[in-house]
Order: structure tokens, then sequence, then C-alpha cells
């Protein structure tokens, strides 16, 4: 199989350019000065693309590729890949599903005990040698608080069981409501921040969930609110984000994605009510492995003609 | 329950009799940081507004009618204390570890003694979790990054560990160890556990002594209270069990674990990493800890919420008001019947219907 040409777009995982390469013929797109030189040059060999969420797989790539037949994306999030486009050309679609759902989860319940509890606010005081000065003062209790969960797929009940295990009680928003499920539903994001303490981002970001998170979801969240985003940053608005927070109208956010990455907002750096990751919600080597892993399986699954494990088109 | 000295018969309900005098030990903080007062249906001596010191007020006739003592930890109960306060028949402590009030005496006084209950459970279970996730998961660490302009200029962060999978050992299967143990479940983890004895309707794995348990786990959680036994339990063979990965949070007291073996094996990279909210010397902590990425710290924080500290002051009150209301104590400390070690006593604390979890 190591004629079979594969194009990363950008640096991902080494374990992955390992494993491509003990299998296919590696083109790694960052190594090439010229991108016109790449497909003047390469273009015929290529036949399958590894993706993710910084660089995925756009139209203009398709259409600079003639050979290409499959692409896997080492992520679970689509938005950075044409969809409808590789439906119309036959070219087959691969994510990772499942293996990161768990990473995700509990990133989002950190951010939330790290915004109420101030993890990070603490380890600085007891760093910076104020604990000598006096004690670091009240943080909120986590146990107990409503939460409120703005899609409810598998990341989205993921993040549900761990919160049961606190005691908090489960709403959530979905754009239909789940049968056998006993959390209650609300029909809108407005209605669902009204009637909770912490809400939490986790669904796929399409043309109608961005900016899903806007002034009127924050104002209905109000001043003891915390938002929780492991989504996209294009779910919320973050100017309007960056004032609510500075208004005090919403009291904190635990932020593991921006609209912009990897720059953030001065304003929000300066915060003392926020957590700030940078997008690390499956950054485990365990799942990093897993998901290079099910990338690699993919590809050898197409290419031996065998069907593909997590295929979305 | 202690017998009440005024009568034989029909029990003398609060509101009939004088107000019972309360010897505060410390300032009662926990009330006044939520801006709760004391409430009034008792008489609160307290020795820091008597010109007197400490010594002498405990002689003076006011402290010596004393029928109860408020202490908090680190405020200690001893037995020259106690034999100097005859009409003292309840000690209310603020907080969920005993070590600082001489229990011996106690039972040998017929004493009785409530403690915090399950006031501080879910805050200091929150805590513990979160410190094992933020360890792992490097969240304290990943914010300082991002914050510090490294995500710009450097590129991706540091892959972390992931928790489901992990095997955690928790040492001492009392109320908080349970809570932990339940949420830590949910996150998938297997959760293995060490205790004085193994607890019967428990389905998780024993293991009598902290070495094994520290060979069969990848992180441990310390939750036991600190005795005579437990004092630097956690020792340099233990951590070293725990391996180079290991992580280990403590959220009981600073000297159940032997902190320098523990800064050294840390700093050698022989332990994989901490996250610790108590400290053997607090406010102090050694220095070679604040340049560590792979720790995380925490001023001992874990109570101090604002509802945590209502359910504690609410507890407190409650408690007072059932002795002399002749009622059963709403969090009472038990005597074990296999009778008290030599020092500190061994004990008991559990909810009036649970049935004899420690």
């Amino acid at each position: 199989m190591d004629a079979i040409g594969v194009l990363m777009t950008c640096p991902m995982f080494a374990y992955l350019e390992q494993e491509l390469e003990k299998r296919f013929k590696l083109y790694r797109f960052w190594d090439f000065p010229s991108q016109r030189q790449f497909f003047k040059s390469h273009s015929g060999s290529i036949r399958a693309v590894v993706g993710n969420t910084k660089l995925g797989a756009d139209s203009a790539l398709i259409d600079a590729l003639p050979r290409l037949e499959i692409v896997a994306s080492y992520s679970v999030g689509l938005d950075k890949i044409d969809l409808g486009k590789y439906e119309e050309k036959g070219i087959r679609v691969t994510n990772t599903p499942e293996v990161l759902t768990d990473d995700v989860a509990d990133i989002a319940i950190a951010l939330m005990l790290g915004v109420l509890r101030k993890f990070c606010g603490c380890d600085a005081f007891v760093r910076g040698g104020k604990w000598k000065g006096g004690d670091f003062g009240f943080t909120t209790k986590f146990s107990g608080k409503s939460i409120g969960i703005v899609g409810l797929g598998r990341i989205g009940s993921a993040i549900a069981k761990r919160a049961e295990a606190f005691n908090c009680p489960i709403s959530y928003y979905s754009r239909s409501e789940k049968p056998h499920v006993h959390y209650k539903y609300y029909p809108n994001p407005v209605a669902l921040a009204r009637h909770c303490r912490i809400l939490v981002v986790a669904c796929a970001l399409t043309e109608e969930t961005r900016h899903i998170i806007g002034r009127e979801v924050m104002d209905a969240l109000g001043p003891e609110g915390v938002l929780i985003n492991v989504g996209r940053g294009a779910h919320v608005d973050e100017p309007a984000l960056i004032s609510a927070l500075l208004e005090g109208r919403l009291g904190g956010a635990g932020l593991d994605v921006f609209e912009n990455e990897p720059e953030v907002a001065e304003e929000l750096l300066r915060m003392d009510n926020v957590v700030l990751l940078p997008h690390v919600g499956s950054d485990t080597v365990e799942t990093c492995e897993a998901m290079a892993d099910l990338v690699v399986a993919n590809l050898e699954a197409h290419f031996t003609g065998k069907p593909l494990l997590t295929p979305v088109v | 329950m202690a017998s009440h000295a005024q009568n034989d018969g029909a029990p003398s309900p609060l509101h009939r009799r004088s107000p019972p005098r309360v010897l505060l030990l410390r300032k009662p903080h926990h009330f006044s940081l939520i801006n709760r007062p004391l409430p009034d249906n008792f008489h609160f001596l307290k020795p820091w507004e008597s010109p007197l010191p400490f010594d002498d007020f405990l002689s003076s006739p006011d402290a010596r009618a004393a029928e109860a003592i408020l202490t908090y930890g680190g405020a200690p109960v001893t037995a020259d204390m106690l034999r100097r306060l005859p009409e003292a028949r309840l000690v209310v402590t603020a907080s969920a570890g005993l070590n600082h009030i001489d229990l011996a005496e106690c039972r040998r006084r017929g004493i009785a003694i409530a403690c915090s209950g399950d006031a501080y459970t879910d805050a200091v279970a929150d805590l513990a979790v979160g410190l094992l996730i933020d360890v792992l998961r490097k969240l304290s660490a990943g914010d300082r990054y991002l914050r510090r302009g490294l995500w710009s200029s450097e590129g991706e962060f540091a892959l972390g560990s992931k928790l489901g999978g992990k095997r955690v050992g928790i040492v001492g299967l009392g109320r908080i160890g349970l809570e932990v143990a339940k949420r830590l479940e949910a996150f998938g983890c297997a959760i293995s556990y060490q205790s004085r004895k193994k607890k019967p309707y428990v389905s998780y794995a024993f293991y009598s002594n902290v070495y094994e348990l520290a060979t069969n786990c990848d992180a441990l959680v310390i939750c036991c209270g600190l005795t005579e036994e437990t004092h630097h339990m956690i020792n340099r063979e233990v951590l070293l069990a725990l391996g180079k990965e290991g992580v280990i949070v403590n959220v009981a007291r600073g000297s159940i674990i032997d902190e320098k073996e523990m800064v050294q094996l840390l700093v050698q990279g022989e332990l994989g990493g901490a996250g610790l909210d108590v400290f053997e010397n607090e406010p102090s902590v050694p220095e070679e800890l604040l340049a560590l990425d792979n720790v995380v710290l925490s001023p001992h924080t874990a109570v101090y919420t604002p509802e945590t500290l209502s359910d504690l002051c609410d507890l407190v009150v409650g408690n007072l008001e059932a002795f002399f209301s002749n009622k059963p104590l709403l969090s009472p400390v038990l005597y074990e019947r296999t009778g008290c070690s030599a020092g500190i006593g061994s004990v008991t604390t559990t909810k009036p219907d649970s049935v004899g979890f420690t």
C-alpha cells in the first residue's frame, strides 16, 4: 500500500504521522513552501487526505486533488469539511466519534469545577506566596448546582452522567426532545439558560448553531450564571460574552474553544472569573492514540475494499 | 446520652431553663464569615474578650459552669481542660477531623461529641475530584500557558492523561471517601480502597495496607483522618509504589504524607504529580513545589464555600439544641466497641440512621 499518496494538512500528532508512514506515502502539506508547486507536482498521487479541526479539506483542496477518494478527519467535528461537495463527488469521509467523548466530557466538568472552585486562582495564590498573608476567601460549591446542556448527543450525555454523580439536576436543549431521557427539556437555549446555573455547549457546529449563545442567552443565565464551551468558538458570540462578563451580567465562563484560535481576547486574559484552555478537549495521550488508530484503520479499510469503521459520508 | 444533671424524670426543653453556657475555644469564624449571628438561646463564653489569660479564664466561675465546648480543628480539647470543666457534657467540633480532641478522656467522662457530620462532605469530595482532574488534564497549567501567550507563540500545549480507566485508590473510605468514589466512578475510574477494616456493603476492592493499594493504583486520594497510625503513612515506599506516572491527591491532613519525601520524589521525577489542599506546615508550602508544573496547589480551601459553611452552622446550632432538649445529636461521634487505642482513640462517626459506615 505504500504507493498510495496520503496528504496530511497540518501537524497533528507525531504518532499518527509515524503510523501513516508505515503504510502509505505520506505528504506533509506544511513541508512544501509553495502550495501551487505542490499541487503541480503531486496532486495526481494523492488519494487520501487526513485533516483536522484546524485545517480540514475544503472546496479548494477537493478541486485540486483529482484522484481524491477519501478524507479521514482526525476529529469528530466536521465543521471544516465541505460535506455536500464530498457527497457530490463520491468522496468518502470518516471522523473519530466515540473515542474522544469521555475526554471532552471530563474537560467540561473540569471547567465547571475550575470556574466555581477557582482552582487556577487558588494555585496562583499559593505559588505567589500570598497564603502567608491570609486566607484565599470563598469559592462556590459545585455539587447540587443545576446544569443545562445545549446538545444532548454523545458528549452532552456523558457530561450529564458525570454531573449527576455530583447530585446536579440536569436539563437540556436539543433540536428535538429525546424520548427515554429523564432530564427536563427546554425548547430553546434562552429558556434553558433561565433555568440553570451552569450552561454547557456540547453540540455540533452547523449554520443553525453558529452564535447559538448570544447576549439574550447570557442575560438569561445571569450574574451568578456560568457558561462552559467545549464545542466550537463560533457557538458563542465572543464580543457579547466579553461585555457580559465585564459588566457583571454573566458570572463566569470556562472556555476550551475560541472564535479565532489560538488568539484569545486580551480582556479575557485579564479576568479571574474565567478558566481558559488551549483547545485540549481530547488532548490526552490515550485518546490521541485511539483517534490516530481510527484514522489509520479507516484508511486501511478503504484501500483494501473493506467497510469503513466510522463513515460520515 | 449523658444524664441531665437537674432532673431525674421528664426532660427539660431548652426554652424552660436558663441558656446553657457554651465555651468557645476560638472566635466562631464559620459564623462570622457568612454573617450568621450566634444563636441567642445559649450563653457563649468568649475567652478572647476577657482580660484574663486563657488558663486563668478556664478557672473562673463562668468557665467552670460551661456545659458544652464548641471548638474547631486546631483548638485542642485536652484532658486537663476537661478536668477543669466539671459541668461539660458535650463537645461540638466544627471539623471533620477529631485529632485535636482527647477522645479517651471524653469517653472516660461520658462526654458526648458532635462533629461536622455531612456538612463538609460534598465540598471536600468536589475538591478532591477537581484536584485529580486538574493534575491529569493539566487544567491550571493549561490556563497559565494560554494566559502567558504561549498558545500563539509556542503552539499546541502538552498532552494530558485520560481520567477514564485509571485505577484510583481511596485511602480512608469514610463519608468523604465514599463520595469521592461515587463521583470518580462516573468518569470511568476503577475504585479500590484501604481502610482499617473492610467495609461490608461496598463492592470496591479492599486492601489492608496502603503500600499494596499504591502498587495496584494509578492515583491515590487521601480521605482519612489524622491519627498516630496515619501520621506519615504515605511514605517514600508507598509513593515509589505509586510510580513515575502516579498521582497523589490530599484533602485530609498534610502530615498523613511524608512531605519531604514526596517533594523529593516529585522533583526527581519518581512521582508523576500531586494535587494538594493541605500541607504539613500551613501556610508554608515547600519552595520546590512552587516551580513544578505537575502539581496543583490549594490553600486549604476545601470547605470554604458559603453553602458549606451555612450547612455547618445549621448543624452546630442543631446539635446544641438537640443535646439540650434531650434529643439525639444530629451528627454524633460514636466510640468503637473495641475500645480506644493508646493516646488518641479510634472512633466511628456515623449518621444516626446509617449502618456502621466509617
